[in-house]
């Protein structure tokens, strides 16, 4: 049997507080950059405009190409380089009326055109969204995030007591701040499909927080009198080589998505690879201090007439 | 034991029944053919559907404009240009479109493999309200044109107009205004104070309600006719429109204004059919027909109207303005001067089909290249490999023979989620494959559980099978809160996701109902059979 980290005694609690200092301090750095960056860097799916993607035979002159985009309808066009020196990302936001954007679209071709000829660059990629759309998108990814906030903090009040419920809620709260920390540090662009990184993530860190949470249920049932200190620890340490191994695969999965899967899937990969590592520092270093918090002020009561965890489902009392 | 054997036959039967759903067949399908004609074909593929983003095309999202019109029922005419956009893009010819309503006021068209979106957006947005209108006669326009020019000063409506001179502008004199523009210099200087932009811009035709504008002052022209004063002013019981396309005259590009009668002697909802064409002199042209009784009103009005002239106006633009000669019954057609076949046809194909009941506007394209689409494909599956073959080897390194079962059982697992993909005919897009990757790591965490709980029930001292069941049955709760939780989360993605995304919370929701049959169900059978062939097992590679 090769075991990793089996039967590991590590005091992991012992450190919460050097943990929330850096995760604190993390979030803190995460907020300034986006002060400094005046707010997030939303793709056209949410703030509506043109987006085109190019792809051209040989490496353009960036400084032409972006004085012909001035001179031309296209003012205050961005543009960036996407993947390699021949493929570029133009973006077109201001003039969001939709008959402005197809406009944009056609000028940017323009422009392009009278540097490098139209045969010397192809158009893979327009994206053109109403300003109409782009609200409605923004209205719908912020209801996405709060509705499956809600139905997983309803499911676990249905399936755990509401002490492990609310600190399991309060460590996705940290996981959704932090990620969104990082995209600000990392200027990620948030596309709808980050968004969706970013529920990925809170549904994997929720994962991670439940593992932890079910085993600390068991050992509170099978020793009571443990201070729920050493209960905690013991089943960080059960869970661990459980933890390393699905993070692990987890982990593998996702660095493939963000090394070989393309320049349009990478911020979702990168959202995801950061989020296997919040989900799971926020399952031992968020969730657990906050469940000793709570058990602090409110207190269980120990002889435990029907008042202990309620037991997880079918088939399992032993 | 006979439980052993319905479960081996539960999961023969459902891996059968997922090669069954995506063996590659043959289906009939609207296909582009080589010589980019349009037909149905039968076609032999993997019927797994590729989203836009994979296959490349076109994604458009339609909205009534209401800055062009006031739509009282809005969910009916909704309803009504779904059939027009729905005949039109059928008789456009792309392979397997889609054309459906969302929500109350939206129309999405998807276009797979499309090469010319213009063309495309133009054909789905073109009104196509065919109208024919009388032109002016009484010359109500020449009559309002002094109190246009004053307006224009009073109001400042020019200013960004180039110098307009002459500040005051009383009666003007029609000599003036037919002299046209190089006289209009010689009026001024006889104190006829004749001037303003409309008089200095427009120039008679020779045919009664029809001006020439020299396209240099067009844009000019027609912000002022934009403007709610000089609507206010021009003469009740007439439309002002402009010509299709800049003519020459005189040496000079020009083009024409025209002022008709705003009842139309006919409109297109009597035409019947409508086909482009190429005559000698007119150039190319569509050629209409109108149904009896629309012929019987055609000849009833232009009886009334010989020698008149009936401008073909189509969505508010004149198309010509032919003399009508004698009564004209069923047949007519519409002159496109230098415009190409391709245009005419485009024409004769939305004519055709009707007129969109309410203007449209577009909200949303999302056009994608087929190459592009291709890389993203090449890409998907070159990091899904990777990935599987690495998430392998850490199976079995760490788990030995128990991990070659999961291995077993994660190879079920991408079989049984491509068939639910491709038997609930999902759409794959790129997030879509970005979700299945992600979720092969995810699904290992199930046999993960299961194994270190085995582990710690055999470091217990228990016997294999003891181990085995003890390890299942503790692992459960786990399993089942997490896949319950992710599934919540790809349930509300599903809810409130749009295209691509949608197809990530599906792919996650297939992916996680295989991953809990086949972590559960399909390993656990695994160690029975292994178990009931090695009955007196007394170590487990794990």
């Amino acid at each position: 049997m090769l075991r990793i980290l089996h039967d590991t005694k590590y005091d992991f609690i012992r450190w919460w507080r050097v943990a929330a200092g850096l995760t604190i301090a993390f979030i803190v750095i995460g907020l300034v950059a986006l002060g400094f960056e005046r707010g997030f860097n939303y793709s056209v799916d949410f703030t509506g405009g043109t987006v085109m993607q190019l792809s051209f035979t040989a490496a353009p002159d960036v400084g032409k190409l972006r004085s012909a985009l001035d001179v031309g309808g296209a003012k205050g066009a961005e543009l960036a380089e996407f993947g390699d020196a021949k493929s570029y990302l133009i973006r077109v936001q201001g003039d969001t009326s939709a008959t402005g954007a197809e406009k944009a679209s056609q000028e940017v071709k323009k422009a392009v055109s009278s540097v490098v000829g139209e045969t010397g660059f192809k158009i893979d990629r327009t994206e053109i969204v109403g300003p109409r759309v782009g609200a409605e998108l923004r209205r719908g990814a912020l209801l996405a995030i709060l509705v499956s906030f809600f139905v997983t903090l309803l499911y676990l009040a249905w399936r755990f007591e509401w002490r492990f419920g609310l600190a399991a809620i309060i460590a996705t709260g940290h996981d959704i701040l932090a990620t969104v920390a990082f995209i600000a540090i990392l200027r990620l662009e948030i596309s709808l499909t980050v968004v969706a990184g970013l529920l990925t993530v809170i549904g994997y860190s929720l994962n991670d927080t439940i593992i932890i949470f079910d085993r600390v249920r068991e050992n509170l049932r099978k020793n009571r009198r443990e201070p729920l200190y050493e209960t905690l620890n013991r089943s960080v340490n059960e869970t661990l080589p459980r933890s390393v191994l699905t993070h692990a695969t987890v982990l593998v999965s996702t660095l493939a998505l963000l090394i070989f899967a393309g320049e349009v899937i990478r911020p979702f990969a990168w959202v995801m690879a950061f989020g296997v590592f919040t989900g799971t520092f926020s399952s031992i270093y968020v969730a657990s201090p906050i469940l000793m918090y709570i058990e602090h002020k409110y207190p269980r009561d120990l002889e435990g007439k029907g008042k202990g965890p309620r037991p997880p489902g079918a088939g399992n009392t032993k | 034991m006979s439980n052993l054997k319905y479960r081996i036959a539960l999961i023969i039967g459902l891996v059968a029944l997922s090669i069954g759903a995506l063996v590659p067949r043959t289906v009939i399908e609207r296909v582009k053919r080589s010589d980019g004609s349009i037909g149905f074909d039968t076609v032999k593929r993997v019927p797994l559907k590729r989203g836009l983003d994979l296959q490349g095309g076109m994604h458009l999202t339609l909205e009534p404009d209401e800055s062009k019109a006031v739509i009282t029922d809005k969910a009916g005419a909704i309803d009504r240009a779904l059939k027009v956009v729905r005949t039109r893009i059928d008789e456009f010819g792309v392979a397997e479109p889609v054309v459906q309503r969302v929500g109350n006021d939206r129309i999405v068209v998807e276009l797979p493999g499309i090469d010319d979106p213009e063309r495309a957006a133009q054909v789905v947005q073109k009104s196509a309200f065919l109208k024919f209108q009388i032109t002016d006669k009484t010359q109500s326009f020449e009559r309002v044109i002094p109190r246009l020019n004053s307006i224009v000063k009073e109001k400042k409506l020019g200013v960004a107009a180039p110098d307009v001179r002459g500040d005051s502008a009383k009666k003007p004199g029609l000599t003036s205004l037919f002299a046209g523009k190089d006289t209009s210099k010689k009026a001024d200087t006889a104190a006829t104070s004749t001037d303003g932009p409309f008089t200095r811009h427009l120039q008679a035709s020779g045919v009664p309600g029809m001006f020439y504008v020299p396209t240099t002052a067009q844009a000019e022209i027609d912000s002022y006719l934009q403007s709610a004063d000089i609507i206010a002013a021009l003469p009740p019981g007439k439309d002002v429109r402009w010509g299709a396309d800049s003519i020459p005259n005189a040496g000079k590009a020009v083009r024409a204004l025209y002022v008709l009668d705003s009842r139309p002697i006919i409109t297109g909802e009597y035409l019947t059919d409508a086909k482009p064409n190429q005559v000698p002199i007119e150039g190319t042209v569509v050629e209409f027909q109108l149904n009896n009784e629309g012929g019987r009103r055609f000849k009833n009005e232009t009886g009334k109207h010989v020698k008149d002239y009936m401008a073909i106006v189509l969505d508010d633009r004149v198309m010509s303005a032919p003399i009508i000669q004698s009564a004209i019954s069923t047949r007519g057609q519409i002159t496109m001067g230098g415009g190409s076949l391709q245009a005419a046809s485009d024409l004769a194909l939305v004519l055709r089909a009707g007129a969109l009941p309410v203007p449209l506007r577009i909200a949303e394209v999302r056009n994608i290249g087929a190459s592009l689409g291709e890389d993203s494909i090449r890409q998907g599956m070159l990091a899904g490999v990777l990935a599987v073959a690495l998430i392998i080897a850490i199976l079995l390194v760490y788990y030995r023979f128990s991990g070659f079962l999961a291995v077993c059982g994660l190879l079920l697992y991408v079989l049984y989620t491509l068939a639910a993909l491709a038997g609930f005919g999902a759409v794959l897009t790129l997030p879509g494959i970005a979700g299945f990757i992600l979720s092969i790591g995810i699904a290992v965490d199930a046999n993960v559980l299961i194994f270190e709980r085995i582990r710690e029930e055999i470091v217990h001292g228990k016997t294999v099978r003891t181990a085995i069941e003890e390890g299942f049955r503790h692992a459960m709760p786990a399993i089942v809160d997490t896949s319950v939780s992710t599934a919540l989360t790809a349930a509300v993605l599903y809810q409130y996701g749009t295209g691509p995304v949608k197809g990530f919370a599906v792919t996650l929701l297939a992916g996680i109902t295989a991953s809990l049959f086949t972590g559960v169900f399909v390993v656990r059978t695994f160690y029975l059979i292994w178990l009931s062939r090695n009955k007196t097992a007394q170590a487990l590679s794990i």
